[in-house]
């Protein structure tokens, strides 16, 4: 900075940009951690300034100069707004590119990572709105984390379930129903044919039904599946609660039934997701994160944190199943953005992917994968469609589609695991099941009367709503 | 049976994609006349069964294993390559790849391994050609308890029962597989087709050279021709002489010699001296000497 | 009951063209494909008696058709699978596995209890077949 020292250092206010938090010729280093905002300046703030005030304010700066900065190596720990691109066919908006050096953070923390990074700035008033679209985390930070406690390759192998989706369901009505009730649903589901089922976000231990009646009933509803089946099953037991010793005891509770799997809230926030993730790991279980609460944030396009960037802390968090959307269901979900979040949690390493929101190059450094879980408002009859945009690594959640099936809970468990079979087999026989799928469905279900009453009763419902949270990007013409 | 549409041989042989492919051989394999004439005619048989199994008039698939006699260096892999992505466009094996093996990738030294050892060959060359050099090795009547009879065992098995699935063509000189098959009839009963590899005439020699050649980007001075016909009509008579082998041997030496010539000389060289053989490079040949060894 | 283990379990027992059709897709996308054989069910009997090593570096599905077809005649009356094994990094593990072969009558499992204090339960799943031993338990 060819700026007189003593000038840049004297008391009083700077712009932003001046005190060096705007620096275009910065070259990231491979170990920065590297942050893309959506920012929206008031009128009348230029874009680089808005730019350099986010990365002040979610670094070393605050309003004013202040001399201590000259006992630092101020330098370093600056952040530096490195980029800033008008968004495309969205004039007053930008994506400012930001640079944060690797010794800003504590390893392994995402609370530090994000008290940061989205501690103070998003009420910054020069800006009308904040959105964090993207993150590069260094692979040198990555390798502070521990990851997924099981992964989806061991999940898989503890399982013994290859080659498909798997298939969950949601006990429903989410409340209300006592332990012995609920343990049915549970039983019903999974000797139908189902894998898991699971609590629901905000099952905890309420008046109708305490946490340990439920952890009873269900496991054994788990244990007598898997006795009439021969084949593993599973419940998420959802062990949220108000304090981190209460977590620890109904997981411990969860763990000593036999149980290979228990569930947490995004709610619980990002310490408690690690401790439990820590937890996870030190006992064999598989960890399922319920993403409640997220849409507060991540759904608007202006302001907040997009999903995908949710989907990095909370692989590094170390949880083992997410949702993440379904594309075709009742949920908010762009087809692409969706994809983009899928191969975040799931990809060994992730090039940078524009068309799917991806505006960098992540490595993993052989973090496991996420399993995402598409949940809400999907059923058999839009089979193909979830396997042809989710793929195989997914849990496929069909909660009223299961339980709300008109010959029982049973059927309604066979008419999926059924749709399910047939178009995996079909698909790997090389048949196009995006056009042929509901042909295939149709054959499937001449000799399985459930799957047949499955789609007569919703093979017509859709979703058909415009998404909100879109992705802004121009595609460049390649050349042919 | 009357009844049923004329069906158009020359349609079904497009549709194969058989004209480009039989051109292609004619234009990139040199002389070998009588094989050209039998792959065709085999070809032709196989259009001909398709088009009768189309309208049901056969139901059993053709017995498609071969024999390649002739000597070494007459283009049997070669064309054992071209045979199989002929027999994969018409629909005869599945996937068109070829497995070439000898004795020693089916037959074991102790018992007990040379079952599993075959089977393995069999199980890679499943849907392609497993092409056997050599194939009379397999049979030593000196040794009674040799291990080969068990792989023939094997190999007659799948051969008879498995013929959509592999096509085995079994390769060697032409004296010694008629003594093998003399020996093994029921071998000698499952192969359909015979077809017999002539040595190259000189003429056919130097062309096989000057395609190699400009393959590689080089060429000769007129001199360097004239040394490599001569050379040819010398190796020959030689022993030891493998046909095509023998000549690229023969060029890979004469680069080798090319290139110390140019590195000796020092100084610029130019395109032309990069690309060119030159007389000294192929008479420095013992085949020149005196004493004529080959090497 | 029908043990419902493996990709396919719950269709109709896949004819050998549909078998085929899996394979191939297993060794288009290049992974070794292997036959394991059994007649011990249990849901956490995780070895299974290989059939052979994996297949590796096979184009066609007949050389494998042929192992499961040897299988099969040699153990009728047990479960017989086919795996995929995929060996790209971060993957290395099962990519499929689907049961080709199953006893005439499958007896299934016994569930069992043992109580104990604050209604707990430690159950435990028993194959009746494996009442007897290996190799006869499937008559």
């Amino acid at each position: 900075m060819p700026q007189d020292l003593a000038e840049r250092y004297r008391a009083g206010v700077m712009k932003y940009a001046q005190m060096g938090y705007w620096q275009p010729d910065y070259q990231p280093k491979d170990t920065d951690v590297l942050a893309l905002f959506r920012i929206t300046p008031q009128e009348g703030v230029d874009p680089e300034e808005a730019a350099a005030a986010v990365a002040g304010e979610s670094s070393t700066a605050t309003w004013t100069v202040v001399w201590t900065d000259r006992l630092t190596a101020c330098d370093m720990y600056r952040a530096k707004a490195y980029r800033v691109d008008p968004v495309p066919g969205t004039p007053g908006q930008y994506f400012a590119y930001i640079a944060y050096d690797l010794d800003l953070f504590e390893p392994g923390s995402i609370s530090n990572l994000t008290a940061s990074i989205i501690g103070n700035v998003f009420g910054f008033k020069p800006l009308k709105a904040l959105r964090l679209e993207d993150m590069r985390l260094p692979v040198a930070y990555v390798k502070t984390f521990q990851g997924p406690a099981t992964g989806i390759v061991v999940e898989r192998e503890r399982l013994d379930k290859f080659g498909r989706p798997l298939l969950g369901a949601t006990v429903k009505p989410k409340l209300g129903l006592s332990g012995k009730s609920y343990g049915r649903v549970v039983y019903e589901a999974l000797k139908g044919g189902l894998d898991f089922t699971k609590d629901d976000e905000n099952i905890n231990s309420q008046p109708f039904m305490h946490w340990r009646d439920r952890f009873l009933y269900c496991m054994e509803a788990v244990n007598r599946a898997q006795a009439a089946t021969g084949e593993t099953k599973g419940t998420y037991l959802n062990v949220t609660a108000a304090t981190m010793e209460d977590m620890y005891e109904r997981a411990e509770f969860a763990k000593e039934l036999g149980s290979c799997i228990v569930m947490i809230d995004l709610v619980i926030g990002y310490t408690a997701i690690q401790s439990m993730a820590k937890w996870a790991r030190r006992n064999d279980m598989i960890l399922h994160l319920h993403r409640a609460g997220h849409s507060t944030y991540t759904r608007q396009k202006t302001h907040g944190v997009s999903f995908r960037v949710i989907s990095k802390w909370m692989r590094l968090a170390g949880v083992d199943h997410i949702h993440a959307g379904t594309i075709v269901g009742k949920l908010e979900g762009d087809p692409n953005s969706v994809q983009g979040f899928y191969d975040i949690l799931r990809e060994t390493n992730n090039p940078q992917n524009l068309e799917r929101g991806i505006f960098f190059d992540q490595p993993w450094g052989g973090l496991r994968g996420v399993l995402p879980v598409a949940s809400g408002g999907i059923h058999a009859g839009q089979m193909h469609q979830l396997l042809t945009y989710l793929g195989d690594d997914v849990v496929l959640q069909f909660g009223g589609g299961t339980i709300g099936h008109p010959m029982g809970i049973q059927a309604g468990a066979t008419a999926n695991r059924v749709a399910l079979e047939a178009m995996v087999l079909a698909r790997n026989e090389g048949r196009d099941i995006w056009n042929e799928g509901p042909a295939i469905l149709a054959n499937a279900a001449k000799s399985c009367a459930p799957l047949k009453a499955a789609l007569d009763t919703w093979g017509e419902v859709t979703f058909d709503y415009a998404s909100t949270d879109t992705l802004d990007y121009v595609p460049t013409a390649t050349p042919a | 049976m009357n009844d049923a549409p004329a069906i158009d041989l020359e349609a079904l042989a497009r549709e194969a994609g058989l004209p480009g492919l039989l051109a292609d051989l004619d234009a990139s394999l040199v002389g070998l006349a009588p094989v050209k004439t039998r792959i065709r005619e085999i070809a032709a048989l196989l259009v001909v069964d398709r088009a009768r199994r189309t309208l049901g008039l056969t139901s059993a698939a053709p017995s498609l294993h071969m024999c390649f006699t002739g000597n070494p260096g007459t283009g049997k892999t070669t064309v054992a390559l071209r045979m199989a992505e002929i027999l994969n466009r018409l629909g005869y094996c599945r996937k068109g790849h070829l497995v070439a093996v000898t004795r020693d990738d089916l037959v074991g030294q102790f018992i007990g391994h040379t079952a599993p050892k075959t089977k393995e060959v069999l199980k890679r060359a499943m849907g392609g050609v497993l092409f056997i050099d050599e194939a009379y090795y397999l049979y030593r009547p000196e040794n009674e308890r040799d291990y080969g009879m068990e792989a023939i065992e094997i190999l007659l098995q799948v051969m008879e029962n498995q013929r959509d699935d592999l096509v085995v063509i079994l390769a060697g000189y032409k004296d010694r597989m008629d003594t093998f098959f003399k020996a093994n009839p029921g071998l000698s009963s499952r192969i359909a087709h015979h077809i017999d590899f002539p040595d190259y005439s000189s003429g056919e020699l130097l062309r096989i050279a000057e395609l190699m050649l400009s393959g590689l980007q080089y060429c000769l001075s007129p001199a360097a021709r004239e040394a490599l016909v001569e050379y040819i009509d010398r190796r020959r008579e030689q022993p030891h002489f493998a046909n095509a082998r023998s000549i690229r041997n023969a060029l890979d030496r004469a680069r080798l010699r090319q290139a110390n010539r140019l590195f000796a000389a020092g100084g610029a060289v130019s395109p032309e001296a990069l690309m060119t053989l030159e007389s000294e490079d192929l008479r420095a040949s013992r085949v020149f000497s005196p004493s004529g060894d080959a090497r | 009951m029908r043990l419902t283990q493996g990709t396919f379990s719950f269709l109709p027992d896949l004819t050998d063209a549909q078998i085929r059709a899996q394979i191939t897709y297993c060794l288009g996308k290049g992974w070794a494909v292997s036959v394991e054989y059994t007649d011990d069910p249990h849901p956490r009997n995780t070895y299974w008696e290989m059939y052979g090593n994996p297949m590796f570096d096979l184009k066609d599905a007949a050389g494998v058709m042929a192992e499961v077809d040897a299988c099969r005649k040699t153990f009728p009356n047990h479960y017989v699978k086919v795996n995929a094994f995929d060996s790209t990094h971060g993957w290395e593990a099962l990519r499929l596995s689907f049961i080709v072969n199953r006893p005439k009558v499958e007896p299934g499992f016994e569930l069992r209890r043992e109580e104990g204090a604050g209604r707990r339960q430690r159950y435990t799943t028993r194959s009746y077949a494996t009442d007897r031993p290996e190799g006869q338990r499937y008559p």
